[in-house]
Order: structure tokens, then C-alpha cells, then sequence
């Protein structure tokens, strides 16, 4: 019994310090994190239209996916891996990247949609 | 220690002057490079030299039809086109079942050639693709290499794959087949991942995917890329090598591999679907829930972290458990597990023999006897050992790539004689790094011995520009450490040596030269390879004998009496070896041919060769055939003619109708 109230405890304080750690991040960080959230929602949402409706035609499902996958990954790796970041880039190489690798991408997706 | 202007050489103060040296040792390695192009492009032209410029084998002439068909017709029609004229009544859908990578590549040669007003032919194209791709290759080599170990390294990387025979035996002029380009677009896609690994750029993932991309295309073998980089990732994961450059190389090429996979039809949803691709998707969610636990670590304190741990264990455990249960439950519910026959014979060597008799048929897919070793990349089998020992020291992420793909195509290799094209690559390069290795060591105790020496800048010259050099393809520069012993006035003392760890120079100078020996009889070695082993273009045949040198030509003389002498729409039955070239030299309508994808046809043949002639007929008759086609060899001792597969028909024939039954066929011991 007091095992389960401590790690009850124990939960609290750690969502508690989650979230202050959380706000503390910068502003900019936190727009991409909702860039973020707001891609997976859609590709979510994507898979259970998919699974209501039946996954006819299959080429357009799976580039709606991957297209919302491929945008959350490209912009969530630079807030995802803050702690890590090898800062040997330039930001404007890296923003210039980050938009070829986005072209790349959305051409590949257009072209897979059907 | 620096040397004072006094040189009377033309050569400057190249010792002190770091900028004048790099550049020097730019360009010569340049040209070295060059040099390793030509001769890459040049050791393969042994059977255009000895016989003519022809299409060698099998599979090549189907390639070539395709681009013919391609060149003439354009892209569109090449993506729609429905052949007829094979596996009558079948047909085969070819836009969607063919890897369009290779005929894609030369037909655009053909195209921007022609319209550059240099009217070669479709054949010549053909004919050439593969030794100018083998040169692609090689430089492809020195990139990878030179990201893995530097430019020394590279060069001798490269140079050993321009010459190794495995190569060289699927890439002479001639050999028109799908390794001819997929070679280099494996060794392409795996420099520009390294390169994304060690610089963290998203800009090279893009170019990687891109990579990936042409190898789809090219060959069905892609699929060791997309399982030998989500191993390494995980490698790095578990040795605490996670970094974000880690993740910007794979995480984007998951993403956009995928989808540049599904789009090339013959994959098409195999992409997602097939059990080849999912240790990629397996990775990416672990990379993904590896960086996030770093991000929670970063921004929580230690005691909070633990917290974390212990709940996030207890509770995701057993949403995994559950996860993974329908996972397998998934998975299990398709008899083969989700993975294609090919790959099935490759995870298990037996799986073929016992259900598959075609793949076991194929004498290519036969595991490789040691012998085989040693003729395909020769010295490189005692090389490698030493080059995987110089990847550990020091490791690095790109260093322990090469350790893990030298590991497992070493395995492959050992499965099936053709995946030794996979390994000589990854041979070349560990190779190149054992001697680039030992070659600085050696040349570190000579320079160390000169720079105590009298100023001599002549000697120093030399010396640097033979360490820049590190090639064993120019036999001229290994000269002049022999000329700077002698000049060398007295000996420095061993002292400084034994702070360097080197040996004495002398000594040094004896081992470079039985290191040099290695190379240079290797090469003849390849050589030799080249021009009497790997050349024979198999559809014309050489024999000597005591009144001179005769000429086979019973292939094509055979399907030329058949394109004249018979209607255009009449139907040839053949054992499907010999279908691409009918159709292609022939021009008739097959029933089965190499793409050898519809086991009961090919059945039905082979019941028609093994059943006796009012049998056979009944067969041919309801398949429409008005010629059968059989390749004897008694008369000039031809050693692999029909009545050499005719075993495999039968067992072929009788794997789908059971009256076939093979101990017919052979003698009893006891009569």
C-alpha cells in the first residue's frame, strides 16, 4: 500500500518536473514542437480513415503517411535532439537542407499519390 | 627541422610549405585516379579484344531486347509494355516486373548520345555499360574509403576494385546485367550514408536517399542495403555511439527510402509489406524512442530519471508485450513468414533445395567451394583480416560500418556464389585500409629517420611526395626511397625511433617492398583472371585443337535459321535457359525463359522433355509450339547441354505432376 502511494507520489513529482523542464524550452522550439503534433495528429488521423473506409487505393494512403511522418521527422529533429546537437553547421546550411530535403520529398509524395 | 632554401631541385621547400604539399598531393591524386579509370575500363575489354563486341550469357539479351524495345519506342510505352512473346500463353507484364535501373541508364546514354550526333549503335551502348560503370565504381571506392580511413586509403581501395576478378567476372564488356550498375549505386549509397554520419547533413541524407533510389532500381539485392544500415544503426545505438547525425542518416532515409522504393513498380508495396523492410521499421521506432529517452534525460535531474524509468518500464512493457504478440501473431499467419523464396534461401541455406528446385537449379546459387575464394579476390582473403583489425583502432561510426558489412557478406558470400560480387567491395576496402596502414607505418619510420638527417630537400622531396602518394600502381615512385637510403649520410640514433615506435629504416624500407610485392602479383593475378577466365562471352564457343583454332558459332547460327526459316508468329519450346536469347536473337514467341517466374509452366515443359514422344506431343500440341529446341554437346564435348540439365527437368517436371518420378530416370546398380 505504501509502495503504491509512493510511486503515485512518485508519478506526480515527475510529470510535475517534466513540465517545468518542458516550459523552460525557448519559444521557437516549442511553434516546431507543435508543427510536430500537429503532423503525427494528421497522419493519425489518416490511419483511421484508412481503417474505417478500407485501404483502397493503398499507393495514396501510404504517400499521405509518409508525407506526415517525413515533415514530422525533417522538423522535429532539430528540437528533438536540442541535448545533442552537433552545432558544426551553419544554421543557414542547415535550413537550407532541411528545405531540399522537403522538396525531395513532397516531389516524391506528389508523384506517389496517383 | 624545417629545411633552409638551399635546393637545386625543381621542386620547392615542399616539406614546410603545407598548402603548395596538399595541393600537389591533390592533383596527383587526381590523376592517379584517372589512372585507376582507365584501367578499371581497360581490363575489361579482354572478350571484345578476343572475340567481338557481344552480348554475353543469358540474362544480358533480355536486358538488351528491353532497351532496344526502349530506344525505340520511349519511356512511356517501355512502363505499359505488355510481352506477348514470352510465356505464350502467359505473357509477361514487363513495366512491372523488370528492374528498370540498367536498361533506364543506358538507353539515357543512348539518347543524349544520339542527339549529341555520335551515332552509336543500341548494342555498343550495351556493350559498354558495364566497364565504364566498373570505373564509376571504383571512384565511388576512393569516396568511401576516403571517408572511412583518408586519402591513402581510398586510392588502394579503389585500385583493388577496379582489378578484383569477383567484379570483373559481372562487369566485362558485355556482361550486360543488372550488377553492372547496381555495384556502383550500392558502393554510392553507402559513401553518401557515411558521409551523412560524419558530417550530420541533411543535405547528403537527401542526396542518400536519392542513392537509395537508383539501387532500387537497379537490383533486387537493394534489400541487403536496407537491412545492413538499420544493423549498423542499432550497432552504434548499443555501443553508446547515438548522436543526432546518427539520426539525420537514417531517420530521412527511412522515410523517403520507403517511398522512393514503392514507387518503382516491381517493388511497388512489397516496400511496406514484405518482411525484408521491417528491421528498417523496426530501427526507426527504436531510434526514435532512443532519442527520446536522451531528450527526457537532458531535461530532467538524475533521481528524476530514474522515476521515469521504473514507470515507464513497468507500464510499457506490457503495451509492447501486447504489440509484439499481434505483431508475431501477424507475421506467423503467412506460411513463409513474409519473406520472399530468394531471401528465405539466403537466411537458410537448405530452404531452397527442399521446396524450391529452380532457385537450388541455378549453378549460381550454389554455395562456393574455398578455391573460389582465392581465384575471385585473391589476396584480398588475407587482407581482410588486417584491414578489420585497422578499423578498431580507433573506431569510429563509419569504421565499424565497414567492420559489420565486411561481416555479413562474408556470410552471404558463403550461401551463394554470386553474393561474392557483394563481397568485393567490402573486401577492397578493408583491404585497402590494412595496406594504406601499414604502408604509413613504414613510411613514418623512413621520414623519421631523414627529418635528423643533414638538409637534404631533395631527399625530403622525394620522400613526401612518395607518402602522398601511397599508390602501388605507379612502380616508379617505390624508387625513390631507395635512392634517399643512399644518400642519407649516417643513421639517426634509435632513440628518437623507439619514442616514434618505428622500426629501423632498412628494415622498414624490406617489408614496403614485400608489402609492394602483394599488389603487383595480385594484379597479375587479375589479369589473368580477366582475360582467360571471366571473358568467355558463352554464346561463342573457341576450341583449339591440333589443325588451329575453331570457332563455335551454333548458337547464333541456330536462331538465325530459326528467324529465317520460320513464320513470325510460330511458337519454340526450349528449357528456359535459353528463352531471353530466342526471343531477343530469334525473335519467336517462348513458352518459359529465364525470368523463370511461373514454376507450373516450366513444370509442364520439363514433363514434356522427360515423357516419351506421343506424350510429349499431346503437351506441345495444347500449348500451340511448332518447334522445340534442344542443345546437344556430344560432338564437341560442350559440357552443359541438355543432357546435363536433363536431371533438373525431370525434377523440376515432377516437383508439380507426380507421375514424373526421377528414380525412372536414372540406372539401377543392380543391372
Amino acid at each position: 500500500m505504501g509502495r503504491t502511494s509512493s510511486t503515485k507520489e512518485d508519478a506526480g513529482a515527475l510529470f510535475h518536473s517534466l513540465r517545468s523542464a518542458y516550459a523552460a524550452t525557448p519559444v521557437n522550439l516549442k511553434i516546431i514542437d507543435l508543427y510536430v503534433g500537429f503532423a503525427i495528429f494528421t497522419a493519425l488521423i489518416q490511419v483511421v480513415y484508412m481503417a474505417m473506409v478500407g485501404s483502397f487505393p493503398f499507393n495514396s494512403f501510404l504517400s499521405g503517411v509518409l508525407s506526415c511522418v517525413g515533415t514530422a521527422v525533417l522538423a522535429g529533429k532539430s528540437n528533438f535532439l536540442s541535448p545533442l546537437f552537433a552545432k558544426d553547421l551553419p544554421p543557414e546550411r542547415a535550413f537550407a537542407d532541411f528545405v531540399l530535403c522537403n522538396l525531395v520529398l513532397h516531389l516524391v509524395i506528389m508523384n506517389f499519390l496517383g | 627541422m624545417a629545411a633552409p632554401e638551399t635546393s637545386t631541385a625543381a621542386v620547392p621547400t615542399l616539406y614546410t610549405n603545407n598548402t603548395l604539399r596538399n595541393a600537389f598531393g591533390g592533383v596527383l591524386s587526381f590523376f592517379i585516379l584517372l589512372l585507376i579509370g582507365v584501367m578499371a575500363f581497360s581490363i575489361r575489354l579482354f572478350s571484345v579484344i578476343k572475340y567481338e563486341s557481344v552480348i554475353h550469357e543469358f540474362d544480358p539479351y533480355f536486358n538488351y531486347r528491353v532497351t532496344q524495345f526502349l530506344a525505340k519506342n520511349g519511356i512511356y510505352e517501355f512502363w505499359n509494355w505488355f510481352d506477348d512473346r514470352t510465356w505464350y500463353p502467359l505473357g509477361r507484364v514487363i513495366g512491372g516486373t523488370v528492374y528498370p535501373g540498367l536498361t533506364l541508364t543506358a538507353g539515357t546514354i543512348w539518347w543524349l548520345l544520339n542527339s549529341l550526333n555520335i551515332p552509336l549503335s543500341v548494342e555498343t551502348v550495351c556493350v559498354f555499360t558495364a566497364p565504364i560503370f566498373s570505373a564509376f565504381a571504383s571512384w565511388a571506392t576512393y569516396l568511401l574509403t576516403k571517408e572511412v580511413k583518408g586519402t591513402g586509403a581510398g586510392l588502394t581501395a579503389a585500385a583493388l576494385l577496379a582489378m578484383v576478378p569477383s567484379y570483373i567476372s559481372r562487369s566485362v564488356a558485355g556482361s550486360y546485367d543488372n550488377e553492372a550498375v547496381a555495384i556502383f549505386a550500392l558502393i554510392f549509397t553507402f559513401y553518401l550514408y557515411i558521409k551523412t554520419l560524419n558530417t550530420g547533413s541533411l543535405f547528403y541524407a537527401t542526396l542518400n536517399s536519392i542513392a537509395y533510389f537508383y539501387m532500387v532500381c537497379s537490383w533486387g539485392g537493394y534489400t541487403f542495403i536496407i537491412n545492413l544500415i538499420p544493423m549498423h544503426v542499432l550497432l552504434c545505438i548499443v555501443t553508446g555511439r547515438f548522436s543526432s547525425r546518427l539520426y539525420i542518416a537514417y531517420a530521412p532515409l527511412v522515410v523517403l527510402g520507403t517511398l522512393l522504393a514503392a514507387l518503382v513498380p516491381v517493388v511497388g508495396f512489397n516496400a511496406v509489406m514484405t518482411s525484408e523492410h521491417f528491421a528498417s521499421f523496426l530501427v526507426f521506432i527504436i531510434i526514435h524512442v532512443v532519442a527520446f529517452v536522451y531528450y527526457i534525460k537532458g531535461i530532467l535531474s538524475p533521481k528524476m530519471f530514474k522515476v521515469a524509468v521504473t514507470l515507464v518500464v513497468s507500464v510499457g512493457l506490457a503495451v509492447c508485450c501486447a504489440v509484439i504478440a499481434v505483431l508475431i501473431a501477424l507475421v506467423a499467419s503467412s506460411p513463409t513468414k513474409g519473406w520472399s523464396g530468394r531471401s528465405l534461401s539466403l537466411l537458410d541455406p537448405t530452404y531452397a533445395s527442399k521446396y524450391i528446385p529452380i532457385i537450388a537449379s541455378v549453378s549460381e546459387h550454389q554455395p562456393p567451394t574455398w578455391p573460389s575464394y582465392f581465384m575471385d579476390i585473391n589476396v584480398l582473403a588475407f587482407l581482410v583480416p588486417a584491414g578489420i583489425i585497422a578499423c578498431f583502432l580507433p573506431l569510429s561510426d563509419a569504421s565499424s560500418f565497414v567492420v559489420l558489412y565486411i561481416a555479413t557478406s562474408v556470410y552471404f558470400s558463403g550461401v551463394m556464389v554470386r553474393l561474392m560480387l557483394v563481397l568485393a567491395p567490402a573486401a577492397c576496402i578493408t583491404s585497402g585500409i590494412a595496406l594504406s596502414q601499414a604502408f604509413d607505418v613504414f613510411t613514418g619510420s623512413i621520414k623519421f629517420q631523414l627529418t635528423g638527417a643533414s638538409s637534404n630537400t631533395e631527399v625530403d622531396a622525394a620522400e613526401t611526395s612518395s607518402s602522398t602518394a601511397e599508390s602501388q600502381t605507379d612502380a616508379v615512385k617505390t624508387e625513390k626511397p631507395e635512392e634517399t637510403a643512399k644518400n642519407r649520410p649516417s643513421r639517426k640514433s634509435k632513440k628518437k625511433e623507439r619514442e616514434h615506435g618505428e622500426k629501423p629504416s632498412t628494415e622498414a624500407k624490406a617489408e614496403k617492398k614485400r608489402l609492394l610485392a602483394l599488389p603487383l602479383e595480385s594484379s597479375v593475378h587479375c589479369v589473368w583472371a580477366a582475360a582467360e577466365a571471366y571473358s568467355a562471352p558463352s554464346i561463342v564457343l573457341t576450341s583449339r585443337s591440333h589443325d588451329g583454332l575453331h570457332v563455335f558459332d551454333d548458337f547464333r547460327e541456330a536462331y538465325a535459321w530459326l528467324r529465317h526459316n520460320t513464320d513470325v508468329d510460330d511458337k519454340v519450346a526450349s528449357w528456359w535457359d535459353y528463352g531471353y536469347q530466342t526471343t531477343a536473337m530469334a525473335n519467336r514467341t517462348v513458352i518459359v525463359d529465364n525470368n523463370t517466374w511461373n514454376n507450373t509452366h516450366i513444370a509442364t515443359v520439363g514433363t514434356a522433355m522427360s515423357s516419351p514422344e506421343r506424350a510429349a506431343w499431346e503437351i506441345f500440341h495444347s500449348l500451340d509450339v511448332k518447334y522445340v529446341l534442344v542443345v546437344f554437346g556430344g560432338l564437341v564435348g560442350y559440357p552443359s547441354d541438355d543432357i546435363n540439365k536433363f536431371l533438373w527437368m525431370v525434377r523440376i517436371g515432377g516437383g508439380v505432376f507426380p507421375h514424373i518420378k526421377e528414380p525412372d530416370y536414372l540406372v539401377s546398380s543392380l543391372c
